[in-house]
């Protein structure tokens, strides 16, 4: 008979103490050994993580309201400008902002060696920041100036709210051109000289629940070392099944989750400030998302190695800038850690923008969790949008009125 | 032998002879060039790993030229509490000192290894690699 476990059941075992819980390496010899319908009756959750650079994050804070009162029109924080057209004394910082006397490229390749990503580390390492706001002063709000240090846990809340991250799987990026070029996904070298990838792999979480059969709106997650919550889908939510032209399939991409969670209780090592030579900065962001082990559906999805799970390879020196479609094969992730890959006949020296160690650190971690009963499955109150809904992505015409 | 690691600058006065040349061919030493630089002025810097049995008699041959030797003092030395093993330097390092250890994905630093191209510098995203002198 088919197994089948509710979310209500699984969280009794973990109440318990009698739940098994496993990270998504784990879970692979478990599954080559006995099986899976075994593995599936044996193991209620499988832990993933992934601690990688993740653009699309940002912190909401509400810094409480001076005397007299300020209506903010513009603020910075330690330099780095935060967006308060929300209300009086609400922001929005954005991990990919800059200081604005940042010479960025004008001295090619940029440093970036701080931006809003740095802020959020700063604001996490109970560092005092400078914050400075203007306005233009109204009856009930009469502060034109204010400049001030602000602690994070001086201010009223401080919201993690990432629209986009945890892509589902992502490019590994070569340079087919004759220079070095600076992107986001690192230095590249000229004429295949090397080949960055961004991605746990067998351990990153929506390649091991690649049709979202479980991940949904309030699932409960590790997010930037404490607890946070999936609030929607990501922005750029396309998932989808990867193909060649011959019609040959490489398994699951395009999926996106928006997070959220309180930054009083994240770490400052899994939101980590990132500089990309000649590129920008972000933040280095840490999720792992408990997958629980509903039926054997989920857990052949759960149990997908290396081997089985590809990343397209894209040129980044015109391809990928020009927006123009199509790849240079797929590479699996297998192949991608092993440190070379064959692109067009060539051997190329692969490396990682995604730190796999941390992300086994961080499946672990959410197993230790469980297991101690600090950790319960939520329920999602909506699964995400899968493949199945054919989402499109539009691409953004350039046009006149 | 162990090799020693020297920085050699020459004045824009010796800058075109061949000394380096002497060095294998008269005290038969083994050179490695790791970095070299000649500035505008016609000053030259070579950053020479060296190694041999004749490797003091060499540094006179090189002080006798009128060329001033230092051993290198500068250090790329790895933060590693900043480090998160992300890997992003791994295949840029130009002689593998930053390397990942496999299966676990851990990136190294083998210093032995290390010429102070000081590309890493640049290319971390969370600034671990620092520089010592």
């Amino acid at each position: 008979m088919a197994i089948e476990k509710t979310y209500a059941e699984i969280n009794e075992k973990i109440r318990s103490g009698k739940a098994v819980v496993l990270t998504a390496e784990e879970v692979i010899s478990l599954v080559e050994e006995k099986g899976l319908s075994e593995a599936t009756r044996q193991v209620d959750v499988v832990t993933t993580g992934t601690f990688g650079p993740m653009c699309s994050s940002g912190v909401f804070l509400s810094f409480g309201h001076s005397k007299p009162r300020m209506k903010m029109q513009k603020v910075w924080l330690n330099g780095v400008p935060a967006y308060t057209g929300i209300a009086a004394v609400d922001a929005f910082l954005g991990a990919t902002e800059l200081p604005q006397d940042d010479p960025c490229n004008s001295n090619y390749p940029g440093r970036f060696r701080y931006g809003g990503g740095h802020v959020i580390q700063d604001l996490l390492e109970r560092k005092p920041v400078k914050l400075e706001a203007t306005s233009y002063g109204t009856d009930c709000y009469p502060r034109r100036e204010l400049e001030t240090f602000i602690t994070l846990d001086e201010i009223n809340e401080a919201t993690l709210f990432n629209p986009r991250n945890a892509y589902q799987n992502y490019n590994c990026a070569v340079n087919l051109s004759d220079e070095t070029i600076y992107t986001y996904m690192g230095m590249l070298k000229p004429k295949l000289g090397n080949a960055h990838y961004s991605s746990a792999g067998q351990l990153s979480p929506l390649l091991k629940d690649p049709n979202f059969m479980t991940i949904g709106i309030g699932t409960r997650i590790f997010l930037g070392g404490g607890i946070g919550y999936v609030a929607w889908n990501g922005t750029q939510h396309f998932p989808g099944i990867q193909q060649d032209e011959a019609g040959n399939t490489y398994g699951p991409a395009g999926g996106t989750l928006s997070v959220v969670g309180d930054l009083k209780q994240m770490k400052p090592d899994w939101l980590v400030g990132t500089s990309m030579l000649g590129y920008g900065a972000t933040l280095t962001v840490g999720i792992g998302i408990p997958i629980p082990i509903l039926n054997e559906e989920v857990m052949r999805c759960a149990a997908a190695t290396d081997g089985d799970l590809y990343a397209p390879v894209v040129d980044y020196s015109s391809a990928y800038s020009q927006c123009e479609p199509g790849n240079l094969g797929f590479a699996s992730y297998a192949a991608l850690k092993s440190g070379k890959i064959t692109v067009g006949g060539k051997k190329v020296p692969t490396a990682p923008l995604s730190s796999y160690p941390k992300a086994r650190e961080i499946a672990a971690t959410l197993k230790d969790w469980i297991l101690k009963g600090d950790f319960y499955l939520s329920e999602p109150a909506r699964l995400l949008p899968s493949h199945k809904d054919g989402i499109v992505a539009h691409s953004l015409e350039i046009k006149g009125v | 032998m162990a090799s020693k690691k020297v920085v050699l600058r020459f004045g824009e006065d010796i800058s075109e002879n061949p000394i380096i040349y002497h060095l294998a061919k008269d005290y038969d030493l083994i050179f490695n060039i790791l970095r070299a630089n000649v500035n505008p002025n016609k000053e030259g810097t070579v950053v020479l790993e060296l190694s041999g049995e004749q490797y003091e008699e060499g540094l006179a041959f090189l002080k006798s030229q009128g060329v001033r030797v230092q051993p290198l003092a500068e250090n790329v030395t790895r933060n590693e509490a900043k480090c998160t093993s992300c890997g992003a330097c791994t295949a840029i390092c130009p002689t593998g000192a930053l390397y990942v250890d496999r299966p676990s994905m851990e990136v190294g630093f083998n210093s032995d290894k290390c010429v102070v191209c000081t590309i890493c510098l640049k290319v971390c995203p969370v600034r671990a690699m620092e520089i010592a002198s």
